[in-house]
């Protein structure tokens, strides 16, 4: 369980309240207004960004003083996935080991990795040299042998065209049954919210709500997300 | 929230700042504790602050009153060429300066070309030794630098107000007082400070053009109270005033001068709508040409004159050359490390004691470690450490400034991502950092290098005929009166400077 208890977080004027918990295996998709604190929210799960008041603990553990790679977390940012400098098979061996060195069995595993997303034979290329689609791919693939509890999403897919970033939720959302993580996402569209997630926790006026299951909130949506969404999201 | 440095970084800062405040403080106070048992200043000391300032002076004026005319016909003309001219104006900062004092007498001096040109019209011989010469010197190292300062105030006034002049039909005179005589007021005294701060410290210029009472610098006379007359009380009086006027210079002219003179896009190809064509532009065609012989003919006449001198060089140049590649290379080592650990800790703390140094002179410091040295051993026997210590110091503040940018950078842009997947220490240091500021580090190293390698400073007071560098070996040679030899081995060491800058940026496999 991923628990987020009194949480208060302070950037400048910025001051978002969160008091929630997210069951283990749950895939939650987060809406709301843009500037609400979405990112600002994951940023603080994944150990960017100390929070003012309160806890974050995951399976009962406080997560405050580790550093963002010691956490149970793999995360995806809006962009700068990759390090365009080192080959796709290096960016995803860097989720097994940092110092860089491999064993036969953990190379087996990058291999193994890049063939699940479809880019075995790839792995000598650097990023500038595939196509969007296939850098978030290569960023999947070192999410998968990162192998973390909890996988966070910051709009990874916002650049890509809508039956792409369809195509890209499939895999994450296949991904996940697989390895049994955590999902949380952050999204500007109700259908990826539809296509993916159980449960839905609106970020709006300075405060995380609750998750609510996911078809009930958007089929019947408070006022405030029926603000956010207007007329063309409310009900299909 | 990204790319804060971690404690290693803060601490690695901190070990090479301290390091740096050591190096620098130690010889200074050392330098004024022997300066107290000396005396006062005498009419020689004062003699010598008095042609350090004056040719100071004159040598930022006239370089800025050369570079102005240049630097406004680059900015206004387009025409074949123009690229390797702003490219050209960059080199003097890496020529070795004996190279290049090398150069002038053989187009200025006593049998140089200017010489026999004045002889055919029975003028002459004009002597390029004294105040002149030196200020002429400086003007060959410094205008290109002033050209640079202005071509970026120049190209920094935005084309729309020079579109915006154009469609109204301003006159040149409008133009020049509307839109650049206010850019010229920002940028001039910067140019200024700069080239005078630089000149304050000017020792191998004034130790061949210069000498004697009436032409010696404040650096050339600490030299001369080691080598004439081992006086180290005096020369320790001297690096105390020479330290204190460059450190006022540098203070004023950091305050002054907001551009850096890196020129960065000023290769820009421009629409310009003011161009006045007409005797105008027959002008702006004739200062690009005086500048660009006068930079190019003093050059091209040691490249001939070296050619010739080749056969003769002694075979004492091969320990020369190697003693001045082990420094060169030490030297680049050194200088990336030291800027690396200042990089690190991403704060200004760190970046402000990197430019130190810019406070203080080679042969203040040559000074203080002497003394220092002087207490255990015969500090001859440690030429090279010492000469290799202080180039370093001297080249760091110009290799910070290219990696402590590239390093913050790097964490900007993809910090978040290597904190995600858990890179710290030295893991950091190899899969991000170090990859991405290749194209810094090569330049930084390219520029310590070649700094080093051209030098002729502290080398002097503590050489000696068994420890030599090829700048040393050339500079006795011409004390010899072996000029031939001494130009073939300036173009040795050109070559090399240039050769291995070249060779440094090349691996970092940024474009030259």
């Amino acid at each position: 369980m991923l628990e987020l208890s009194s949480l208060v977080l302070t950037q400048g004027d910025f001051r978002l309240e969160a008091h929630l918990s997210l069951s283990e295996g749950s895939s939650v998709a987060l809406i709301g207004p843009s500037g609400a604190g979405k990112s600002t929210l994951l940023a603080a799960i994944a150990g960017f960004l100390p929070p003012t008041e309160g806890r974050i603990r995951w399976r009962g553990q406080e997560l405050a003083g580790l550093a963002p790679g010691k956490r149970p977390v793999a995360m995806l940012f809006q962009d700068g996935n990759l390090f365009p400098h080192l080959d796709i098979f290096r960016n995803v061996a860097l989720g097994i080991s940092p110092r860089g060195r491999l064993s036969g069995a953990e190379r087996g595993r990058v291999e193994q990795a890049l063939e699940r997303v479809g880019l075995s034979g790839y792995g000598s290329r650097t990023p500038g040299e595939l196509s969007g689609g296939q850098q978030s791919r290569a960023a999947l693939a070192r999410v998968l042998v990162q192998d973390r509890p909890l996988l966070l999403l910051d709009e990874p897919f916002a650049a890509l065209g809508p039956a792409l970033r369809a195509e890209m939720l499939a895999l994450v959302a296949e991904l996940r049954a697989e390895t049994g993580a955590t999902l949380l996402m952050v999204t500007h569209e109700p259908d990826d919210a539809r296509r993916i997630a159980d449960q839905i926790v609106l970020v709006a006026e300075g405060r995380a709500a609750p998750p609510a299951p996911m078809r009930a909130l958007l089929d019947d949506p408070p006022p405030a997300l029926r603000a956010y969404l207007g007329d063309n999201g409310a009900g299909d | 929230m990204a790319g804060r440095a971690g404690p290693l970084g803060r601490a690695a800062g901190g070990a090479a700042g301290l390091a740096l405040v050591v190096l620098l403080v130690a010889p200074l106070v050392m330098t004024f504790l022997k300066a107290g048992e000396g005396r006062l200043p005498g009419p020689a000391e004062y003699g010598a602050l008095r042609f350090t300032l004056v040719q100071a002076t004159l040598s930022a004026i006239l370089s800025v009153l050369v570079a102005l005319p240049v630097a406004r016909a680059l900015a206004r003309r387009r025409f074949p060429g123009r690229r390797l001219f702003v490219t050209l104006t960059g080199a003097p900062f890496l020529l070795p300066v004996a190279v290049a004092v090398l150069g002038l007498l053989a187009v200025f001096g006593a049998r140089g070309w200017v010489n026999d040109l004045l002889g055919l019209a029975g003028l002459g011989p004009w002597r390029i030794y004294g105040l002149h010469g030196v200020v002429l010197a400086h003007v060959f190292f410094n205008m290109p630098l002033a050209t640079r300062m202005l071509l970026q105030g120049w190209s920094a006034i935005p084309a729309e107000r020079f579109r915006l002049a154009a469609t109204l039909d301003l006159p040149p005179g409008q133009v020049f007082r509307l839109l650049e005589w206010p850019m010229l007021r920002q940028v001039v005294p910067g140019a200024l400070a700069a080239i005078f701060a630089i000149c304050l410290g000017s020792f191998s210029v004034a130790l061949i053009l210069g000498g004697g009472p009436r032409a010696t610098t404040l650096e050339l006379a600490i030299y001369q109270a080691f080598l004439f007359d081992f006086d180290l009380g005096r020369a320790a009086l001297l690096a105390l005033m020479q330290s204190g006027v460059v450190a006022l210079a540098a203070v004023i002219s950091l305050r002054l001068a907001r551009m850096d003179g890196s020129g960065s896009g000023l290769g820009r190809e421009r629409q310009r709508w003011d161009a006045p064509g007409g005797w105008r532009r027959a002008l702006d065609c004739v200062w690009l040409v005086l500048a660009g012989l006068f930079l190019t003919l003093p050059l091209l006449a040691l490249v001939l004159d070296g050619i010739g001198g080749l056969a003769d060089l002694p075979a004492r140049i091969w320990p020369a050359m190697g003693n001045s590649v082990a420094i060169s290379l030490g030297c680049a080592a050194l200088t990336v490390c030291l800027s690396l650990a200042l990089s690190a800790p991403m704060a200004r703390w760190s970046e402000g004691l990197g430019l130190m140094p810019l406070a203080l002179s080679p042969l203040v410091l040559g000074t203080g470690y002497f003394l220092i040295l002087n207490i255990w051993v015969s500090p001859a026997r440690l030429a090279l450490p010492v000469t290799l210590l202080v180039n370093t110091l001297m080249a760091l503040p110009f290799c910070l400034r290219l990696i402590a940018p590239a390093w913050a950078r790097a964490e900007a842009d993809h910090g978040r991502l290597a904190s995600q997947l858990g890179l710290t220490g030295p893991a950091r240091l190899r899969w991000l950092l170090l990859p991405r500021m290749r194209g810094a580090l090569g330049f930084g190293a390219g520029i310590a290098a070649a700094l080093s390698m051209g030098d002729l400073g502290v080398i002097t007071l503590f050489g000696s005929p068994e420890r030599e560098t090829l700048p040393l070996l050339m500079y006795r040679l011409l004390g010899a009166y072996r000029t031939d030899a001494a130009s073939g081995a300036a173009l040795v060491l050109l070559a090399m400077s240039f050769g291995i800058f070249f060779l440094f940026d090349r691996l970092g496999g940024r474009d030259a």
